[in-house]
Parts: C-alpha cells; sequence; structure tokens
C-alpha cells in the first residue's frame, strides 16, 4: 500500500502543487484522480461524485494527464493533436480546441504544427503532450514533474506557460514537483506528502513561511 | 532414352534403417573431431526420433484399421492439447498480467476453433473426404494444421507481450486521453499480428522453390502423380494461411483483454 489515511479537498480554480520526498506517494495519488489506477480502499470524487460513476473515458477528458516523460503518438503534431480528438467519436465536434488555438495555448508558433512530433526537443514534447491534453477542453490538468527531464531554463518557461493556461482559460492543475521553489513559484496551494500519507496541506504562502507541523518544517529546512 | 520410372514404392526394411543411421554417425564423428560436444544429443535425438516415429506409425495403423470416429477425434484433441501447450511455454523474464492457464486457455481456445474451422471445410467443402472422420486424410491434415496454428499463436502472444511492455508509456497516453483499450493497443495489435503472419507469406512465396514440402514428396515417393501432389500442396499452402490468421486475430485481441482492467487501466504484471 502506498497511501494511506489520506483525506484532502484539491481547490477547483488554482494550481496544487503536491510535493514530498521521492516514494511519499505524490505520482501514485494524482494517477487516482482520472483513474489510471483505482484505490484499493477509499473515494475520489470530482465535482462531488465519486469518479467511479463517471464513464471513465469521459472522466479522462475532463481531467487530462501530463506524464513526466513525454510520449509523442507517430506522425506530425497536428495528428498528435488530433489523435487526442478523434479518440472519442461521440464528443460534439465544436467543442474541440483548434490546434492553432492550443499550441498558442503552450507556447509553441503555429509552424509547429507540421512538424514530425518525435523529433521535436523534450521541451517541445513536453509542451505539446500539454496541448494535446487540451484538445478535450478539460477542467482540470494533472501534471506529473512535467519539468523534471528539462533543463531549468526551458523548465522555467514551461512553467510559465502552466500558470498563464490556469489563469487564462481557467483551468485548474495538480502539480506533482520534487523541487520546493517550483512550488513556490507558481503554486497557490501546496499538498506535503511524506510516506503515503498527508504532512500538511494549504495556501502555500503560508505553508512554506508558517507551517504548522514539526514534519513539514522539518523537510521544508531539509529541501532546497 | 527415357527411362519410365516404376509407380511401385521402394521397400524400407529394419536393416536399410541400420544402414540410414550411419549419416547420423557421420555427424557424431564430425562433433568428437571437431569438439562440440554434441554426441549425446545427436545419439539422444536420434532414438527418440525413431522411439517417437515408430509409436506414431503403430498409433495410426490402429486408427486406420479400426476407423472409428470418436478414436479420430481423441487422437486429434491429443494433437492440439500438445500444440497449446508448446504454443504457450513461455520465454524466462518475460511479464506479462495474465497467468499461463489464461494464455493456455486463450491459445487453446482459438487453435481449436481455427484449426477446427479450417478442417472441416477443406475435409467436407475442398475434399470431399468420406467417411468425414477418414483418418488417414484428418489425421496429416490436421498436424500440418495445428502446427501452424502453434506457431502463430506462439508468435502473435510473445510479440503482442513485448510490445505491450516497450510500448507501456504510448498504450498509457492514449488511455490517459481517453481512449478505449482496443485504441490504445492499436498498435501492439498491428505489430503482433504482422510477425505472426510474415512467416505465412514467406512460406507462400519460397514454396516448392527451396524445399518439396514434406507431405507433396511422401505423395511423390509413394508413386502418386506429381500434379496430383501439386494440387493437394496447394491445399496445404491455402489452408495454412487461414488457418494461422484466424489463430493469431483470436489469440491478440482476446489476450489484449488480460492486459486491462474494467476501468481502462493497464492491469498489474505478473512476472512468468
Amino acid at each position: 500500500m502506498i497511501l494511506r489515511e489520506l483525506t484532502l479537498d484539491l481547490p477547483r480554480t488554482a494550481i496544487t502543487a503536491l510535493v514530498g520526498p521521492s516514494g511519499a506517494g505524490k505520482t501514485s495519488l494524482i494517477r487516482l484522480l482520472n483513474r489510471l489506477d483505482d484505490p484499493a480502499a477509499g473515494e475520489v470524487s470530482f465535482d462531488g461524485r465519486p469518479i467511479a460513476g463517471y464513464p471513465v473515458g469521459r472522466l479522462r477528458r475532463r481531467v487530462g494527464f501530463v506524464f513526466q516523460t513525454p510520449t509523442m503518438f507517430p506522425g506530425t503534431v497536428e495528428d498528435n493533436l488530433r489523435t487526442a480528438v478523434e479518440l472519442d467519436v461521440q464528443e460534439a465536434v465544436d467543442d474541440v480546441q483548434s490546434s492553432d488555438s492550443v499550441l498558442d495555448a503552450v507556447g509553441l508558433s503555429a509552424e509547429y504544427a507540421s512538424r514530425e512530433a518525435g523529433r521535436l526537443s523534450g521541451g517541445e514534447q513536453q509542451r505539446v503532450s500539454i496541448a494535446r491534453a487540451l484538445m478535450t477542453r478539460p477542467e482540470v490538468l494533472l501534471l506529473d514533474e512535467p519539468t523534471s527531464a528539462l533543463d531549468p531554463e526551458v523548465a522555467e518557461r514551461l512553467l510559465a506557460t502552466i500558470a498563464r493556461l490556469t489563469r487564462e482559460r481557467g483551468v485548474a492543475a495538480v502539480m506533482v514537483t520534487h523541487r520546493l521553489s517550483e512550488a513556490r513559484q507558481i503554486s497557490t496551494h501546496t499538498v506535503m506528502l511524506e510516506a503515503g500519507r498527508l504532512v500538511e496541506a494549504g495556501p502555500t504562502a503560508q505553508l512554506f513561511t508558517a507551517a504548522t507541523s514539526a514534519r513539514a518544517r522539518a523537510y521544508l529546512a531539509s529541501a532546497d | 532414352m527415357i527411362s519410365t520410372p516404376s509407380t511401385a514404392t521402394l521397400d524400407v526394411t529394419w536393416p536399410d534403417l541400420a544402414l540410414v543411421a550411419m549419416l547420423v554417425l557421420v555427424a557424431i564423428g564430425i562433433s568428437r573431431w571437431q569438439r562440440l560436444g554434441l554426441e549425446r544429443g545427436f545419439v539422444v535425438g536420434a532414438l527418440r526420433a525413431t522411439v517417437q516415429l515408430v509409436a506414431v506409425g503403430y498409433i495410426l495403423v490402429y486408427l486406420f484399421a479400426a476407423t472409428r470416429w470418436w478414436l479420430v477425434l481423441l487422437a486429434l484433441a491429443a494433437m492440439l492439447l500438445a500444440a497449446t501447450t508448446t504454443a504457450t511455454r513461455r520465454r524466462r523474464g518475460e511479464a506479462a498480467p495474465g497467468s499461463r492457464r489464461t494464455l493456455w486457455g486463450i491459445s487453446g481456445t482459438a487453435m481449436l476453433v481455427s484449426s477446427g474451422l479450417t478442417l472441416a471445410y477443406v475435409t467436407e467443402v475442398v475434399l470431399h473426404v468420406r467417411p468425414w472422420y477418414d483418418p488417414r486424410y484428418l489425421i496429416p491434415l490436421f498436424g500440418m494444421i495445428v502446427g501452424n496454428a502453434m506457431n502463430g499463436a506462439a508468435l502473435a502472444a510473445e510479440r503482442f507481450a513485448s510490445e505491450m511492455e516497450s510500448r507501456r508509456g504510448e498504450v498509457e497516453a492514449y488511455l490517459a486521453l481517453g481512449a478505449t483499450p482496443a485504441r490504445a493497443a492499436a498498435e501492439p495489435v498491428r505489430r503482433a499480428l504482422v510477425a505472426a503472419l510474415i512467416p505465412s507469406i514467406n512460406g507462400l512465396m519460397v514454396v516448392g522453390l527451396v524445399q518439396l514440402p514434406g507431405m507433396m514428396t511422401g505423395q511423390i515417393l509413394a508413386g502418386q502423380s506429381p500434379l496430383l501432389a501439386v494440387r493437394y500442396q496447394i491445399v496445404v499452402a491455402f489452408m495454412l494461411t487461414g488457418a494461422t490468421a484466424m489463430t493469431a486475430v483470436m489469440v491478440v485481441l482476446w489476450y489484449r483483454r488480460t492486459f486491462f482492467t474494467a476501468a481502462a487501466q493497464l492491469a498489474a504484471r505478473v512476472p512468468v
């Protein structure tokens, strides 16, 4: 068992950072949120409804997931974006984003559409995978250490993009990170996990300056 | 001047077999000379081949004489069981969600259905075998069908498992976007089927060029017209193609289900 006795409310309109040492269960937690995994016990709710009650495909289009290592589908960037849409024939077509608008949202120019996705740099691929997740107009974006494979400068720009995205599109983001500086920089809420348990959660500014638990203070002092 | 070949088959006696065993001794001699350490293997292999073939010979003599439909079906079932077990033997270190028992059931059922349909079609619709259970036709034909289906099933399952393993990230990326398991695993399915079917195409391409197939050789040696032997061989080549394709697609599509949960998640892997 990786996570235990965890009760948590994630705000709908904000960037929530999930921090904690490796092995704390951060990735395991966000994988539960769009049912890439199911908990052995307990319940996850979205919009006040248990997520097991949603058709799983529909849930995953409302709660997008961006993996730590981007995986490009075969073909161009445009193909990648179109694939995301074509996965569901039921969904109304007019609700779908244009590829130009999502590319713009992730800070890629329209000319990227015709580029071979597999040949892009790591940072560009990560932007494409965010754009791909945006194609179905998700309300929440789960990001699993999206910057961990990127060099600091590229990571910095990606964070700025994510922050802008949530501001301008009203997408809530839940981002796993092991860099406290990242959490402090872009998140409004921070959740700290350790060994599968919740250590502390609250507004980022408050958690970083006046953590109430000794464990949280120790972690904040040791890291960064 | 053209000499007329005799139509009678030459007899092979036990002393003749002793003479032909000299050729195995040549192989053993080479192994000793080059210090290959394969002598034991040759001896055991030659003995096993002799014993197995003689035993099968007696079984066939009995089946052909008895001509009971249920004895024939029993023999076919035994062949299917042996083939299924061989097809599902896994390599060490291979990881897949289903147990070996699951794969055994899937492969066995797929081979039963595809080989059974193929055999029924060929013997009833094409050849009009009478009585329908005539073991002189059913047993050799089924042996060839099941042998090929076995290779197709093994190749398809093995390739599918390894593609699912190496493309785990890609498959999960599709799932995360709301794809169904069928869509998420489309590429592994395609690759597994191609891998299982390429040998069939290669077989069709070179048949008769590199090597005369065993059955055709047998018929020619037994004094049949080569033209009839060739027509039989075409029946065999085409029936094997169909049976292999049916087996492979059934195995892969069914096996795919074991890699996902009902909630479209990747199932946990159990190392084999």
